[in-house]
């Protein structure tokens, strides 16, 4: 398919994807298998200049926006969903501060993010916040020219790794969702301590932890927007960063159909290559199928973000919801298609099928996305521009 | 620190087809890419660059489509880099190529050193470093593995680094203006980034003729390479093998049998 990509979108597509095969093909199943986060990864990712994609050029960044970071984040996937959430997971923590950050914010954090010398996470759910997010615990309760922090945020990619977080808390919890705001808390702040590491089915080399506040105080200049704001400010950086997600499903299904494709025509049962079984054909002819669709949707989303699009919470739902869910059935079939060995780790579809389960999972369910986009759908009446 | 890196544009396979007729390699259809070796060649002067101070300046002999591979090596840090081609070098084997590089270095003249890959993926013959030593009269070291450091005297500059033997490592010293060869154990080539990417899409790459270095047409191309290609072929593959049945101990008297009869 022909996406009319410009020069500079070739080529950072190509430059992700040289990284991807020649530094983390060849260790994507040892940091897997060790749960390790792969900081020599993230400095090649920094030395090509990758996160600088998303950030705008007077920040030190490249300005090329979000179908660039979805390529990019797709081509680091083909090779490990692990990896590349590390970095998708910068840019959602970045996105907050694009979004909303005051000039002097910007000036103080983005150059530093685009440089990837300084990893971003975003920290918005807790035990009893997942789905239903208004229902968030943690307070910031304004002292002097300070905020105090307390609480505890579950479930936190790049926790403990990253050095720049946006969190979301509660600064007048009698108003409920109008009385949440967006602070950024930097790592080593006093009262601000990193609590369990979680122990995952998939996307193993990433870090996930809980961010545990207690009487933390950060500087006021560090509310982002104003008091009231925190979830607008959420619910626009998740429908800025769900293309990413749908991105991270596309490379892991990319990756799935070219393991099964190869395995396919040198498997040889009943004396010739499964390949030639039509049931096997069906299947790699439904996961290429599947996976252009939802290339196309994912792209689609990204190219309207990019155009300036005032509101894009429908599209971005569609895109992660479809694209997760095809990921999830292509990496299955993949395992599929390979047969027993594909159960094996001594194959890497399997860590694919393990990576795929999660994206249907974060960003908003792919249940609760459904919900957001019937929303959309009744309120326009089904109508179409 | 003005360092120069001499570098090839090879086949980017490893399944080379001969064309029978002309004795020449088939290059259509094969992408070309940076010769490998040349990879770490660059790299280790980059980061002398980065360690000292200074410009790294690649130079190639080839047609015009090389300027692609040069392009390549500002992606990856260098500062400039400068195409040598002219009909007059069509056809030049190692001496020849080295005649033309040596007289680009010299309108270059103000180098500190020299570094080359240990041999291309395609001749695989290893002589251009050495070659090029001798016709610029600077001292030459071969398979540098290390480069440790570099010592500013009043009068000289001198480089210290280990070569590769095989028994293990020499540590050699000498001074500067010097060419190397560098073997890939030198380091670990860094991957292209975004913005020197695009600074090499527009960078301009200057395209130095016969004339512009004063090169002698008569020792360039064919006319100045002494080296003569009578014929290339693939070697004749023979399918014989030979099963040796019985006791373990038959069938080592067997092989024994064998082998003294091929010694």
């Amino acid at each position: 398919m022909e996406y009319f990509l410009t020069e500079q979108q070739k080529m950072i597509k190509s430059i992700a994807r040289r990284l991807a095969e020649e530094r983390i093909m060849p260790v994507r199943a040892e940091l897997d298998e060790k749960e390790q986060f792969p900081w020599e990864l993230i400095k090649d990712i920094a030395n090509a200049d990758l996160f600088r994609v998303f950030i705008p050029e007077q920040y030190e960044g490249l300005g090329e926006g979000s179908f660039a970071l979805v390529l990019a984040v797709e081509e680091l996937a083909r090779a490990c969903a692990g990896v590349s959430l590390t970095y998708a997971a910068d840019a959602l923590g970045a996105f907050p501060i694009l979004l909303y950050a005051s000039e002097a914010q910007k000036q103080k954090y983005l150059p530093a993010i685009a440089s990837g010398v300084r990893l971003t996470a975003f920290g918005l759910t807790e035990s009893s916040a997942g789905s239903d997010a208004g229902n968030i615990k943690t307070t910031a309760k304004r002292e002097g020219d300070e905020y105090v922090l307390n609480g505890t945020k579950q479930f936190i990619t790049n926790g403990g790794e990253a050095e720049i977080y946006t969190v979301i808390a509660l600064t007048d919890p009698k108003k409920g969702t109008r009385g949440a705001s967006a602070f950024i808390v930097e790592k080593d702040t006093p009262g601000f301590t990193f609590g369990k590491k979680e122990k995952k089915l998939g996307i193993r080399c990433s870090a996930t932890r809980e961010l545990v506040f207690h009487n933390c105080r950060v500087p006021k200049e560090n509310l982002l927007g104003k008091e009231g704001l925190g979830f607008i400010v959420t619910m626009k950086t998740l429908d800025s960063s769900r293309p990413g997600v749908g991105a991270l499903a596309l490379g892991l299904a990319q990756g799935a159909l070219e393991a099964a494709v190869a395995y396919s025509r040198t498997r040889v049962q009943f004396g010739h290559p499964v390949s030639a079984i039509q049931a096997v054909q069906h299947m790699l002819a439904n996961m290429a199928m599947e996976l252009e669709a939802a290339r196309a949707l994912v792209y689609a989303t990204a190219k309207t973000i990019d155009s300036g699009a005032k509101s894009f919470t429908e599209e971005g739902a569609m895109a992660k919801v479809f694209a997760t869910d095809m990921a999830m059935k292509v990496t299955t079939d993949a395992v599929q298609v390979f047969g027993g060995v594909g159960y094996m780790r001594d194959y890497p579809v399997e860590k694919m099928m393990r990576d795929a389960k999660i994206n249907q999972i974060y960003e908003g369910t792919n249940q609760v996305l459904r919900n957001v986009i019937a929303l959309e759908l009744l309120r326009r009446k089904g109508l179409r521009e | 620190m003005n360092i120069v890196v001499c570098i090839k544009q090879v086949p980017g396979t490893t399944e080379i087809k001969i064309d029978p007729k002309t004795n020449t390699l088939v290059r259509e259809g094969v992408k070309s890419v940076i010769n490998p070796f040349d990879t770490y060649a660059l790299e280790e002067g980059v980061r002398l660059k980065e360690r000292y101070g200074g410009k790294v300046t690649v130079i190639t002999m080839g047609p015009p489509q090389a300027e692609e591979a040069l392009r390549e090596t500002i992606s990856l840090g260098a500062d400039e880099a400068i195409l040598l081609s002219d009909r007059a070098f069509a056809g030049s084997d190692t001496w020849a190529t080295s005649y033309v590089l040596s007289k680009a270095v010299a309108k270059i003249s103000n180098y500190d050193i020299i570094i080359c890959g240990r041999q291309t993926l395609d001749g695989d013959t290893g002589q251009v470093g050495p070659e090029l030593s001798e016709m610029l009269k600077i001292p030459f070291v071969s398979y540098v593995s290390k480069i440790e450091e570099i010592i500013e005297e009043i009068k000289d500059k001198h480089i210290k680094m280990q070569r590769m033997i095989e028994e293990g490592h020499e540590e050699i010293e000498t001074t500067l203006p010097a060419i190397i060869t560098v073997v890939k154990e030198i380091n670990v080539p860094r991957l292209p980034a975004l913005r020197g990417s695009m600074k090499a899409k527009t960078a301009k790459i200057p395209v130095w003729n016969a004339a512009e270095i004063g090169v002698d047409p008569d020792k360039a191309g064919i006319p100045g390479s002494p080296t003569r290609v009578v014929k290339i072929f693939y070697p004749k593959r023979t399918h014989k093998s030979e099963i040796f049945r019985g006791t373990v101990e038959e069938q080592i008297e067997k092989l024994v049998e064998r082998l003294e009869k091929i010694i």
